[in-house]
């Protein structure tokens, strides 16, 4: 893999050059992640979500290993057991903080870095792969998120944990059973809190899994660009380090900022209050919402009321499951030759009055009360999700005249032809 | 073919949706929602009159404040409601020597312990290691004696409503008669027996009778005991029992922005000077 041009590591220190013969994992890291891994030269901040993702899973990793040492998965001590870790164990609720804000860090960051394959479609050939496991990444984080909410076993993680496996009751026939089987029980309780918790610190080690193929298959084609021209020759592209270290760790800080003003000032802007009420099945709180990564899908959920052919119920279930399944066929839906939403003019329009209006909509909506006009708004928000998708994409990629592509990224970058000589005063833009 | 398949799914569910988008505007239309009692009177909670020391940028506890908090707790609340995820020793931080803490907690007589020669359930009193005592054996023993709700445990009050301290100290503050439209257009609304009118909570109606009246403690440092000032100072030691880390923790994170600001600005002026050869280097 990589370009010909890329350097080759050759280690001097006898040490190194022993490891090189032995375990050659120095060499590893860099041809991954250092001087031998030729990276485009025109790359925007928007590609420096992957680099943050891979350390808020690394960060989630360690709060939860040290949470799980005082948490007790047991429906009548977990709620205890978690104030225990806020006011006895030292540093515990720096820890819970952390992990309970970087979990919504981390999917800050994740959507951030999907709508960025939108925008730039870095979806299509030779990307395939790394788009279907970034999807699939995605999936295990949702279902990871969601049942580490259930473990707190407030009011919210109940209802919560009872809504969502509540959904797949609505499956004709086998809903039920499906429901019971993955409960351990007909509501949630000590034996699905259980299972839930196992698993909770199960997936993020598939996860970190999926993230090492994810970036495998990156390797081969290596990342795409703003322009989304190829690289071509060896002034297209720079050194992974020290360029792109050096970008990735300012914007680290710049994360790590905004990560720490919400971790240390407004630790419960992102909660909800119901969760510090301990799980109660005998009493419904008066709004069932879950985390806000999810209000999209709950949005879409709760938007179909009308029993068409099937229960309004089902095709709730049935939309708000597909709505994430699309993504999968985005290589075969836009076939458009070009990548980048900047050379697109028709879809960058949909982009920016379309598909990014409908998400903040749907981001608002479904944190909102189940009542007019909000499920108005949502069904329409629903119905556009789905047009964007599966209907106005593949007409785009066919009817639209792409304006013209730079001939390369030097090109692009420099404003000269690639062959030319690069003038001093050129400056790459960052 | 797979892009007719998805143009067929996607109008299929953009059908469905707008279908139920018609009839949910058709119904809208016909039958509008009639607006209910507690979107008409419900009232959002505010802080007392001149705030408080843990609120702001540099926050700190008034530690006699919290004292005083937590006499009203112990005199007026602590008959209904139990503080759960407190110990005695917990009271250390509120400024009390080591031996306060111990006369504090032998001052509750109530705790569930053996007699050491016979082995029967006691009442015997507390020690710095007890957690405080809850006032019903039960929930159904609360039920009985409290017009059929259970008084809420109050550790964590502050933290499980909305904009908590506030809505403590609303509440309390917050009883009045029912108004005169309230009782014209909601009927329904109006408190029923053993409920108290108070619009701060979420359905107007709440089973607690105003547990406050003036001069009901006698404050140790002569703080006159008008109902504001106990709300004001219990809803204060109510925040401190949800969150005590409250201070410590929006201190140390000064330190830590200070910090990353710090580290922010270096690696920024790496990343210039790293990127300033990337013209030359090609
Ligand atoms: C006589 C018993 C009694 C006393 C004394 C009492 N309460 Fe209550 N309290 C109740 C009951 C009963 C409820 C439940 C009300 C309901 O759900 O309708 C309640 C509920 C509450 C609530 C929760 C309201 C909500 O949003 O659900 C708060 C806060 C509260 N009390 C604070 C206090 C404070 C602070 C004091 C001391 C100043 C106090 N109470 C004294 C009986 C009492
Ligand atoms: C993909 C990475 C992860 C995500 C997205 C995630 C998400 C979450 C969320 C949303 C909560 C609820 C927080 C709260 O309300 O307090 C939680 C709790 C918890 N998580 Fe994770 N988590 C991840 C990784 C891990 C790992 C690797 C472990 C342990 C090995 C772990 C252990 C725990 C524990 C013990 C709790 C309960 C304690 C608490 O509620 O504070 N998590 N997680």
């Amino acid at each position: 893999m990589s370009f010909p041009w890329a350097k080759r590591y050759e280690p001097t220190n006898p040490l190194m050059k022993f490891l090189d013969e032995k375990l050659p994992l120095p060499r590893l890291v860099y041809d991954a992640v250092g001087a031998g891994y030729p990276v485009p030269r025109n790359l925007s901040y928007m590609w420096n979500f992957g680099v943050l993702a891979g350390f808020c899973l690394v960060l989630q990793i360690v709060t939860g290993v040290v949470l799980a040492m005082h948490y007790a998965s047991n429906s009548g001590l977990a709620f205890d057991s978690v104030e225990h870790i806020m006011r006895d164990v030292n540093w515990g609720w720096l820890m819970r903080y952390a992990h309970a804000n970087g979990a919504s860090a981390f999917f800050v960051v994740i959507y951030l870095h999907i709508f960025r394959g939108f925008y730039y479609s870095s979806y299509k050939p030779p990307r395939e792969m790394i788009w279907l496991i970034g999807v699939v990444i995605f999936l295990l984080m949702m279902a990871t998120a969601f049942m580490g909410y259930v473990l707190p076993w407030g009011q919210m993680s109940f209802w919560g944990a009872k809504v969502i496996t509540g959904l797949f009751g609505a499956i004709p026939l086998i809903g039920e059973p499906i429901q019971q089987w993955l409960l351990g029980g007909f509501a949630p309780d000590n034996a699905a809190l259980n299972r839930f918790f196992s698993l909770h610190f199960l997936l993020p080690f598939v996860i970190a899994g999926c993230v090492i193929l994810h970036i495998w298959a990156l390797h081969i084609p290596g990342s795409s660009n703003p322009t989304g021209v190829e690289v071509k020759t060896e002034s297209d592209t720079l050194p992974f380090h020290p360029y792109y270290t050096a970008k990735d760790g300012f914007g680290l800080a710049v994360f790590l900022l905004l990560y720490c003003a919400f971790l240390f000032f407004m630790p419960n802007a992102l909660g909800h209050p119901d969760n510090y009420i301990p799980a109660n099945p005998m009493s419904t709180p008066a709004l069932i919402v879950p985390e806000w990564y999810f209000y999209p899908f709950y949005a879409i959920l709760r938007a179909f009321t009308f029993d068409f052919i099937l229960p309004a119920k089902l095709w709730g279930v049935l939309a708000m499951f597909s709505a994430i399944l699309v993504w999968f066929f985005l290589p075969w839906l836009d076939r458009s030759p070009v990548r980048s939403g900047n050379y697109r003019p028709l879809f960058r329009k949909f982009f920016w009055f379309g598909l990014m209006p409908c998400m903040a909509a749907l981001f608002y909506l479904g944190g909102t009360h189940a009542e007019e006009p909000y499920i108005m708004f949502s069904q329409i928000a629903t119905a556009y999700y789905f047009l964007h998708f599966l209907v106005i994409l593949p007409i785009i990629s066919s009817i639209e005249r792409p304006e013209p592509l730079p001939f390369s990224i030097t090109e692009a970058v420099l404003g000269s032809d690639g062959n030319a000589v690069l003038s001093d005063n050129a400056k790459p833009v960052a | 073919m797979i892009r007719l398949v998805g143009i067929l799914v996607g109008l299929g569910f953009a059908f469905v949706a707008l279908l139920a988008f018609g009839v949910g505007a058709y119904n809208a239309a016909t039958d509008p929602a009639a607006e209910t009692a507690e979107h008409a009177f419900h009232l959002e909670s505010e802080m007392p009159e001149g705030g408080y020391s843990f609120t702001g940028p540099i926050p700190s506890w008034d530690v006699a404040q919290l004292q005083r908090g937590y006499q009203v707790y112990k005199e007026v609340c602590s008959a209904c409601h139990s503080l759960n995820q407190l110990a005695f020793r917990d009271l250390s931080e509120l400024g009390y020597s080591e031996d306060e803490v111990k006369a504090e907690a032998a001052s509750w007589t109530t705790i569930p312990g053996i007699d050491p020669t016979t082995g029967e359930a006691v009442l015997r009193p507390g020690l710095p290691t007890d957690g405080f005592p809850a006032p019903y054996a039960n929930d159904v023993a609360a039920r009985a004696a409290n017009n059929n709700a259970v008084p809420p445990d109050l550790s964590l009050m502050t933290k499980a409503r909305h904009n908590g301290t506030a809505y403590v100290y609303s509440l309390l503050t917050g009883y009045q008669q029912p108004s005169a439209e309230l009782a014209t257009r909601f009927p329904d609304s109006m408190p029923g027996p053993g409920l108290n009118h108070n619009p701060y909570f979420a359905n107007l109606n709440l089973a607690m009778a105003p547990p406050l009246s003036d001069n009901q403690v006698t404050y140790a440092d002569g703080t006159p005991a008008t109902v504001e000032q106990m709300a004001t100072d219990v809803a204060a030691f109510l925040t401190w029992t949800a969150e005590p880390s409250l201070v410590d923790r929006v201190r140390l994170g000064w330190l830590v922005m200070g910090f990353l600001l710090f580290l922010t600005v270096l690696a920024w002026l790496a990343k210039k000077q790293v990127w300033a050869d990337a013209k030359r280097k090609d």
